[in-house]
């Protein structure tokens, strides 16, 4: 398939492969967090730690919309569907992560509650044109890059009249989430979490553009290589963040620049801005409340705006005591340090929101990396053993 | 040919509609069983009109498998819900190295449904039954209320007999089998999905639906030693490694680089965030068979057209966890495990 096989060449996989070995260091390690769920799926989809030498590590990060999004929020739109009886229309992916009591949406679709998955926002407003005589309420996730079509779609709902149509908007940032791990105490005081270095978001920079991260790299001294969601991307960005660890160097480099500019796509950002403003907080699934992290639908689009269309409790809830979900989207602890994973956690049974979506660490480790089983289950030092 | 009965008037198979009659057990259903069952299935056994069929079959084990149709939507292309349901059943049959040989037919329809959908979906079931050597022998009609039903189900029950010699299944499955599929993976599932009202995109691609008897019946004759064969339909091919290494108490090494994919289903897929190997395949096969056979096998499949594409793909291993690995294109390893939830729901 052209513009994809060149991505995914196994030849020059293990050119950089072989390069990674040779330049990394025997004498210490690597750490680098890919932020985005994208890489930790194509990471295990691929097999690329198979390729790394031991000391070369990856931490895999919060950038995965359903995960960290926390379960009022879920048990919210739930809510909308069940008491409302709106037509709730989601990502397939969010539709099975299970919210308070067990419940999801699929499970308050199979009780009667019209639940529809669509595969953009779009159809959405399609579904809400066909049905006059219905609310239909769009559950928007995601970081940037699914912003500006949400910011779309109110446009056009507003340009089309429509009435019966509004956006549950949970929106987030990824900036917000990076400064919130470079400053949680696991990393700045404790060294719990050593990092060493950043797999910048792909999709994400092509709308907020590289200059976003220049600020990591200089006020925390953390090289950042903004890289493609192709397999060869992921291993060239790790080469890249060995040689800038190797020279001292902690810059923004750009891997993706078929794709990523400096400034990002001005439009996009424009349309957002145009449409959101920032929430003072918000609560993030494994990382609590986070400052300045997401975006709500600005007063002129009330009337679009689900939180203000219908009354819905935000409740807090108690997560199942023993998922590590937290520690996991914080990069703190690994999938396979959770007394849950893989027995009851399984991607038919999730207990946490890291196994449902395929690009969660849990269910990519589980669905993809459990043949690495066999190696953990004698390795007496292995914090888990 | 059945007596033909009198009826006021003929059934109009252009603009007639399904009617709850139709269901009825009186003169109207017997007009739809005669001027349209019958008319396409006729057979000695068929035309009997009994309750059941009575027929003697050739020596041997016998094998039977039933199978129910719901796919949405039910013209598709490279099919139909008809031809798709004489398909899926025929190949669950031969999977065990019978040759299929008769087939009945369910029909659940919904008051309304046109009758000249009717009739094309009956015609096609004919012409597959013909072209996989099967007779449809008895059959069954049933009319539901508008809105309780979506067009038209079928359930067939297809019978077959197991040549001398040939045991086939699961747990003949071992270590150092070589793992054969018969072409192109993803065909069938890309095909439907590209149709699906949320997801309209164009495709070239047409459902591989098509009997496989033949292919398996040329198979078991020049290897009669295969230890296993099975047609990787819903889950796709993921969900028929894992039940084999499950059933055979054993472990899966499959290479992507063997494995064919066809550039648009690889592009669909890429597209809409799916693996190829849990798409859902109509038409194709995939067998176990001893490594020293392996290569003939992989041979005598390629010189029929319904195997031209036959590759090895992989090998059954060592394994007390039954875990099924890819290597990758791109070098490393990989789990191919069980889909989670449900990938596209009314696939067949």
């Amino acid at each position: 398939m052209k513009y994809v096989d060149e991505y995914r060449d196994g030849a020059i996989a293990r050119d950089i492969a072989a390069r990674i070995r040779t330049e990394a260091r025997s004498d210490r390690e690597y750490n680098f967090m890919e932020f985005c769920g994208g890489h930790t799926h194509a990471i295990f989809r691929y097999g690329i730690p198979d390729l790394l030498p031991d000391n070369v590590k990856m931490i895999h990060g919060p950038g995965c919309p359903v995960c960290v999004l926390p379960i009022p929020r879920l048990d919210a739109a739930i809510e909308l569907a069940v008491t409302h009886e709106v037509i709730l229309c989601s990502y397939g992916d969010m539709l099975r992560v299970p919210g308070s009591r067990k419940r999801s949406l699929l499970k308050a679709k199979s009780e009667g509650a019209d639940v529809r998955m669509v595969y953009s926002c779009m159809d959405a407003l399609r579904i809400a044109q066909d049905n006059p005589g219905r609310e239909v309420v769009f559950f928007a996730i995601g970081f940037e890059t699914t912003t500006p079509p949400t910011a779309l779609v109110i446009r056009q709902a507003q340009k089309l009249g429509l009435k019966n149509f509004s956006v549950y908007c949970n929106h987030v940032l990824t900036p917000a989430a990076i400064s919130n791990i470079l400053e949680s105490p696991e990393v700045r005081e404790l060294g719990v979490l050593p990092l060493d270095g950043f797999i910048g978001p792909a999709h994400v920079s092509t709308v907020i553009g590289s200059q976003p991260y220049h600020f990591f790299a200089e006020e925390y001294q953390k090289p950042v290589v903004i890289a493609g969601f192709e397999p060869l991307d992921v291993l060239q960005a790790i080469l890249m963040l060995v040689r800038q660890i190797n020279e001292g160097r902690a810059e923004v480099e750009n891997e993706f620049a078929r794709a990523v500019t400096y400034e990002g796509n001005p439009q996009a950002k424009s349309v957002v801005a145009d449409t959101f403003e920032l929430r003072r907080a918000f609560e993030w699934r494994g990382l609590g409340t986070v400052p300045y992290s997401a975006l709500r639908i600005k007063a002129e689009f009330a009337e679009f705006d689900a939180e203000k269309r219908f009354t819905v409790d935000y409740k807090s809830t108690r997560e199942n005591k023993a998922c590590e979900c937290g520690a996991i989207l914080r990069g703190v602890k690994s999938p396979r340090d959770c007394s849950l994973f893989g027995d009851p956690c399984t991607p038919e049974n999730p207990l946490g929101s890291c196994m449902v979506s395929s690009e969660g660490a849990c269910a990519a480790y589980y669905s993809y990396g459990r043949y690495q089983e066999r190696t953990f289950a004698t390795d007496q030092t292995h914090p888990a053993a | 040919m059945s007596t033909q009965r009198s009826y006021t008037s003929d059934l109009d198979l252009l603009k007639g509609k399904v009617e709850m009659v139709h269901g009825s057990g009186g003169k109207a259903m017997a007009q739809l069983i005669d001027q349209l069952f019958l008319q396409a299935f006729s057979n000695p056994y068929l035309d009997q009109l009994n309750d059941q069929a009575s027929f003697n079959l050739p020596p041997g084990k016998v094998v039977m498998a039933t199978d129910s149709h719901v796919i949405s939507p039910l013209f598709f292309p490279g099919g139909d819900i008809g031809a798709l349901s004489v398909h899926g059943t025929v190949n669950d049959v031969a999977m065990s190295g019978a040759v299929p040989k008769h087939l009945s037919a369910g029909f659940i329809l919904e008051e309304g449904f046109p009758l000249a959908d009717l009739k094309r979906i009956v015609d096609s079931m004919a012409a597959a039954a013909e072209e996989a050597g099967v007779s449809i022998v008895t059959g069954d009609t049933k009319v539901v209320e508008r809105g309780k039903g979506d067009g038209c189900f079928i359930n067939t029950t297809g019978i077959g007999v197991v040549p001398d010699g040939i045991e086939l299944g699961g747990d003949r499955v071992k270590p150092g089998d070589k793992i054969i599929v018969s072409g192109s993976l993803g065909d069938h599932g890309v095909a439907i999905m590209s149709l699906r009202e949320n997801l309209t995109f164009e495709t070239t691609i047409e459902s591989d639906s098509q009997s496989l008897h033949d292919l398996v019946a040329t198979m078991v004759e020049a290897v009669p030693e295969l230890h296993c064969l099975r047609d990787p339909t819903r889950g796709g091919i993921s969900a028929t490694l894992n039940e084999i290494a499950q059933q055979a108490g054993a472990g899966m090494q499959i290479y992507e680089e063997a494995i064919l994919v066809k550039p648009q289903v690889k592009a669909a897929c890429e597209f809409l965030g799916l693996d190829p190997l849990f798409v859902a395949n109509e038409g194709k096969l995939v067998a176990f068979c001893p490594a020293d056979k392996a290569e003939h096998l992989v041979e005598v499949m390629r010189s029929h057209p319904k195997g031209a594409e036959a590759a090895i793909i992989g090998e059954v291993t060592e394994d007390s966890l039954n875990f099924v690995q890819m290597q990758t294109a791109f070098g490393g390893n990989r789990m191919v495990d069980w889909i989670n939830g449900e990938q596209l729901p009314r696939i067949c």
